[in-house]
């Protein structure tokens, strides 16, 4: 399958770029490629033109700060498996980044790709949930925050307007003695997960926090109470989950929960384990 | 990350004469049948200098897509082609009537009962599977073809689909072909004692099994080039097929046209499998518009296209019923097997192969007193199936060796015990089996006590008892025996377009003392380029980087059904072998002359005829003969330095190689998940005349069965609609799935081959999955759980464990 015709073009700054977004007629940002491509091939998207966003100096940076580090759209996996971005949580970016895909697809496919895409299976949409990052989005009127929590909002749904950029990501620096677990299920190695999970321990900040992915929608935050109260073994991870699920609309069955049950187990264990 | 791992114990050459006897060569140098020298063809496949359909390009040629159909079932009402003022760079549509004098692919078969379909070039009243062509377009690109596809608009009136094999012969459902009176091509039985044999039977397992719908995926597609050749007045065709002469034929047939006027040209061709065995609807049309418009046409198909619309494999299900003695022994099986072939009889092997192979080949390498067995070649609205590598033998092979573990948990014997007790004795060597297969030579009851020593059954017993929690040990075996390079005797009786006579091969000593050998078969991954080359130099001292092998061109080669059947180092190699031993007894007839010797006393080796210590070079002469004839006497052979000789094997019931599989594997019950921790496979290949290549032959096909049992499945819809359009969806699989792999050879010599070697080419993909599932469910015989079908998706993995812990649940309560 080959794709449409359609003009491409490189963009020259973020601000540019949204102005060509708003004018364009059925105009798209490209990024790494590494997931319009096969559906440009699939002819599933029909652009008109693309925008072609990798190489914008703008989002190619990433800044330390107090608070944690900002990583700029267009950075690579492969670039945060390699370290040559700092990495806030001291090394739970880099594990993250290293299990996306293959290498082939990490040295295309950038953070803010991933995250605009918003597959709900991704790698950076469980995790930038869990450790509770937020993105910045600009547009023709501005620059605004988003937590990760309000940027999913459904499969390949985002909080981006088609006039927007995803320019950034903040990633919060964890609090001394938190704990990190990151789990997911893939049958084969390169492929998408079946379940996630990540789990943040940091019980005496009242901090912790447990996501759960590749639901088919946004990820499941579990609300700090339950977090904590599971951590604390207070609470079943199968009652949780149930809760969880009913109260997200989705099916609770036990064959349904089964998976996923397994994925907070197995992302508890590495967190209990992990001595960051 | 790979983990191949492969070790290969030096075993003694079993009393193979060219190897013991070989006196004027040194071992270390040695590199004729025995040496595992590298591969010639590797130098260009690697260094991406491989010429194949796709890097063919041709002035003003024109890319096809098709308008394929979006439904399974459906009778086309109208085509409505578009405004050729409307789009860019038209250049045709092509409906089936604009197909003049081309006439549908029909491959029939003998067989008593056999229903004959006509697959359309161009579907024309009715479409019988997704995916299938209906109209052609031509555009300067691929991708403007594509365009000028979408803008047709066809018409259809959908018609129930028949979808699964298990209810298509059921009268209320439509039928697939008009004339038909069921939805089946072929209904083969046999019973050979089976009511005598069951008597006392101490124990009798039922079993349903069932083997997914395959693609075979190899990392080419299809593809073709097609162009008149205003010269030659021939069709050209650069076509990516295993069988180049067979697919000339077929194209002559569907157009109407001399064999004269055809020729075929299999450049490199990316792995075949079987796939590429086959005459297309697509290379059809191609050639016909090449010669309409006197332009190159080229048609590349993509993934999306393999995986939705080209032909299938394996799909088999089986009610089968084992019955034994209470000392193990196994009087009898009983089996209804079916087999969905889909909607097209295909060309040359037919709808009828794979499921009357069924019938003939399920005893596997056992003895046994009665059989009867039912096999049905069902027809769906599915594409058709084609043999793949190991054609029946994956699915006969799961259901027998899962009935083999039935019968030994039922009598409380371990699998080697049971497997032990049946396996055809060495000492029985040859030996006919029920179904009149005759096993030419092997010790199978060696192969398997080999393989329990080499994964160390006791350490693996006691390693599982340690694992009780979530995650359990299992060992599972597989033992199969392939027949390979059958010729004439078997295949007349299917009746169907193409039967192996005699191969030929011709060796033709060229002026500068180089050899070129040419060969009717293909060699696309399988080295024949170095393995050939290693026959020449057993047979003429040749240095096989002296050789070159000419394949793939019918205007080349001598008349061949091409690579398939296991059947290229046997037959081919027989041919090579006997030919080149044909130049060679010319060879020493001339350096007898200029060395003054008697031609007896010639010996051929290092590229020279040698007379006791004085020699002659091979070049000299072929350089006498073809530039200094004077120095010739009058007697000298006039045939010269070029033979094409006939070859076959005597009888030609085929080689049996066979093997046994050894697996241990992880299930974790939370996940589903199966993986593989060891592998261990005994491999008698008959004399290797490369072992290196036998090695690599065996890992791929293990690897492809290891697909077969984990990953590979084409999911269909109620609708027909096929679930897995990328790969993606379609899982092969990767290198991280792949457990270190020991292969053990045992080389017993088939007395039937020149060499003594058996055709190998299929053998690693008909275990893994019986063996894989043993050991999944020797993993869960603990909790009650078994396994029935592959692939053993996680999914279905969880289904039998939820079963099972539902069911004692319920016996607690
Ligand atoms: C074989 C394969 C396996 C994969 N496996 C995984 C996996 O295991 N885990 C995983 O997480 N991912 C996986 N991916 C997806 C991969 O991570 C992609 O790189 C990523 O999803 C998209 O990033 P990209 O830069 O390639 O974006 P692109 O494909 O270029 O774009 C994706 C979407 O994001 C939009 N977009 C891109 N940049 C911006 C921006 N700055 N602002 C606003 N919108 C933007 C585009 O318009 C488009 O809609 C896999 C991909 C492949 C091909």
């Amino acid at each position: 399958m080959k794709p449409v015709a359609f003009k491409y073009d490189a963009a020259v700054s973020v601000s540019d770029g949204c102005g060509a977004l708003r004018d364009g007629a059925n105009a798209k940002l490209i990024a790494g490629g590494q997931s319009l491509g096969p559906m440009l091939n699939l002819r599933l998207v029909r652009p008109g033109s693309l925008l072609d966003v990798s190489t914008l100096p703008e989002i190619r940076e990433a800044n330390e700060t107090e608070a944690g580090v900002v990583i700029g759209a267009a950075i690579t996996h492969a670039e945060i498996e390699d370290g040559a971005v700092r990495d806030p949580t001291g090394g739970w970016l880099r594990a993250a980044a290293a299990n996306i895909a293959h290498r082939g697809v990490r040295n295309r496919g950038t953070i803010g790709g991933s995250l605009a895409h918003a597959d709900p299976a991704a790698d950076w949409v469980i995790v930038m949930t869990g450790l509770g990052a937020s993105v910045t989005l600009e547009g023709p009127s501005g620059r605004r925050d988003v937590p990760m929590s309000d940027f999913v909002i459904g499969p390949f749904e985002t909080a981006l307007s088609p006039d927007e950029i995803l320019v950034s990501v903040f990633v919060p620096k964890p609090a001394k003695d938190t704990r990190w677990g990151y789990w997911k299920y893939m049958r084969q190695v390169g492929e998408f997960a079946k379940a996630s999970a990540t789990v943040l321990i940091n019980s005496e900040a009242g901090a912790s926090r447990i996501a759960l992915g590749a639901l088919g929608q946004q990820p499941i935050i579990l609300s700090s109470d339950v977090a904590e109260k599971v951590i604390g073994e207070r609470m079943e991870v199968r009652e949780a989950l149930h809760d969880a699920f009913n109260a997200a609309g989705l099916p609770a069955e036990p064959e349904n929960l089964a998976l996923h049950i397994t994925a907070v187990h197995r992302a508890l264990a590495i967190a209990h384990a992990d001595n960051n | 990350m790979c983990r191949a791992n492969i070790v290969m114990p030096v075993l003694p050459q079993m009393g193979f004469s060219v190897l013991t006897d070989s006196t004027t060569q040194d071992a270390a140098r040695h590199k004729g049948v025995g040496a595992s020298t590298r591969r010639h063809e590797d130098d260009r496949y690697l260094r991406g200098r491989g010429r194949f359909v796709g890097d063919i390009r041709r002035a003003g040629m024109l890319d096809m897509a098709f308008v394929r159909s979006p439904l399974a079932h459906a009778s086309i009402r109208s085509i409505t082609k578009p405004d050729a003022n409307s789009l860019r760079s038209v250049e045709g549509v092509y409906v089936a009537a604009d197909l003049t004098g081309v006439t549908g692919i029909v491959a029939n078969s003998a067989l008593p009962g056999f229903q004959a379909s006509v697959q359309p070039i161009l579907a024309d009243s009715k479409v019988r599977h997704v995916g299938e062509p209906i109209v052609a377009c031509l555009a300067q690109t691929r991708a403007a073809a594509e365009d000028l596809a979408e803008a047709v608009q066809v018409d259809l009136d959908e018609i129930a689909a028949v979808v699964e094999m298990t209810t298509a012969l059921d009268p209320e459902m439509p039928l697939l072909h008009d004339h038909w009176v069921q939805n089946a091509f072929l209904e083969t039985r046999t019973d050979i004692n089976f009511e005598n044999a069951i008597a006392g039977a101490a124990a009798v397992v039922k079993k349903s099994y069932r083997t997914a719908r395959q693609c075979m995926a190899p990392i080419e597609g299809r593809g073709c080039v097609a162009e008149w050749d205003r010269h030659l007045e021939q069709l050209t065709i650069h076509s990516a097929t295993q069988m180049p002469h067979i697919v000339r034929s077929g194209l002559a047939e569907c157009l109407g046209l001399d064999h004269a006027q055809v020729r075929i040209i299999a450049p490199d061709v990316g792995g075949g499998f079987g796939y590429k065995g086959i005459l297309l609807a697509e290379e059809v049309c191609a050639g016909f518009l090449a010669m309409k418009l006197d332009r190159p046409i080229r048609w590349l198909e993509d993934r999306r296209e393999h995986l939705t619309g080209g032909a299938n494999c394996r799909e088999h299900t089986y009610e089968i019923t084992g019955y034994a003695a209470a000392d193990g022994e196994i009087l009898a099986v009983d089996c209804d097997a079916l087999v969905d072939s889909g909607a097209y009889s295909s060309y040359p092997f037919s709808a009828c192969l794979e499921a009357a192979q069924v019938t003939s080949i399920l005893p596997g390498p056992y003895r046994m007193r009665g059989f009867r067995c039912k096999a049905t070649a069902v027809a769906t609205n599915k594409p058709p199936i084609l043999p793949f590598r190991g054609v029946a033998r994956t699915g006969v092979c799961f259901a027998m060796e899962l009935v083999m573990d039935a019968l030994a948990g039922e009598l409380g014997m371990s699998p080697e015990a049971i497997r032990e007790r049946n396996l055809v004795p060495a000492t029985d060597m040859p030996f006919t089996n029920i179904t009149n297969k005759f096993f030419d030579s092997g010790d199978y009851p060696q192969a398997l006590s080999k393989t329990v020593e080499a994964i160390d059954v006791a350490a693996v017993r006691a390693r599982q008892k340690l694992a009780t929690g979530r995650k359990r040990i299992g060992l599972g075996f597989a033992i199969f025996c392939e027949q390979g390079a059958h010729g004439t005797s078997v295949y007349h009786g299917w009746g169907i377009p193409m039967v192996p006579g005699f191969e030929q091969a011709t060796a033709r000593l060229t002026p500068d003392g180089w050899l070129e050998v040419r060969v009717g078969v293909h060699s696309h991954g399988q080295g024949l380029e170095t393995t050939l080359a290693q026959i020449a130099n057993e047979e003429l001292g040749v240095d096989p980087e002296k050789v070159r092998v000419v394949h793939g061109d019918t205007a080349y080669t001598p008349y061949s059904t091409g690579t398939w059947g296991s059947r290229c180092a046997v037959m081919a190699g027989g041919a090579v072998g006997t030919a080149s031993a044909e130049v060679g007894d010319r060879v020493r007839a001339i350096a007898a002359h200029l060395l003054q010797a008697r031609a007896e006393d010639i010996v051929l080796a290092d590229g020279a005829a040698y007379a006791g210590t004085a020699k002659v070079s091979l070049e000299e002469v072929a350089r006498t003969w073809y530039r200094q004839p004077q120095l010739l006497p009058a007697s000298v052979d006039p045939h010269g330095l070029e033979a094409t000789v006939g070859y076959r094997t005597t009888p030609d019931t085929g080689t049996f190689s066979y093997a046994c599989h050894a697996v241990v594997v992880e299930v974790d019950m939370d996940l589903g998940q199966v993986d593989l921790l060891d592998y261990v496979i005994v491999e008698d290949a008959g004399v290797m005349i490369n072992p290196m290549i036998v090695d690599g032959q065996v890992l791929g096909g293990v690897v492809q069965g290891i697909g077969t049992a984990l990953f590979e499945e084409m999911p269909f819809d109620g609708s027909g609609q096929p679930l897995a359009s990328t790969l993606a969806d379609y899982h092969l699989p990767v290198a991280a799935d792949i457990p270190p792999i020991r292969i053990i050879h045992m080389e017993t010599p088939s007395p039937l081959s020149r060499y003594g070697q058996k055709g190998i080419g299929e053998s690693g993909a008909i275990g893994p999955p019986a063996a894989i599932a043993n050991a999944v469910n020797d993993a869960l015989r603990d909790i009650g759980a078994e396994v029935t079908e592959v692939p053993m998706t996680p999914e279905r993995v969880l289904k039998v464990i939820a079963r099972a812990e539902a069911k004692s649940r319920e016996a607690v309560s």
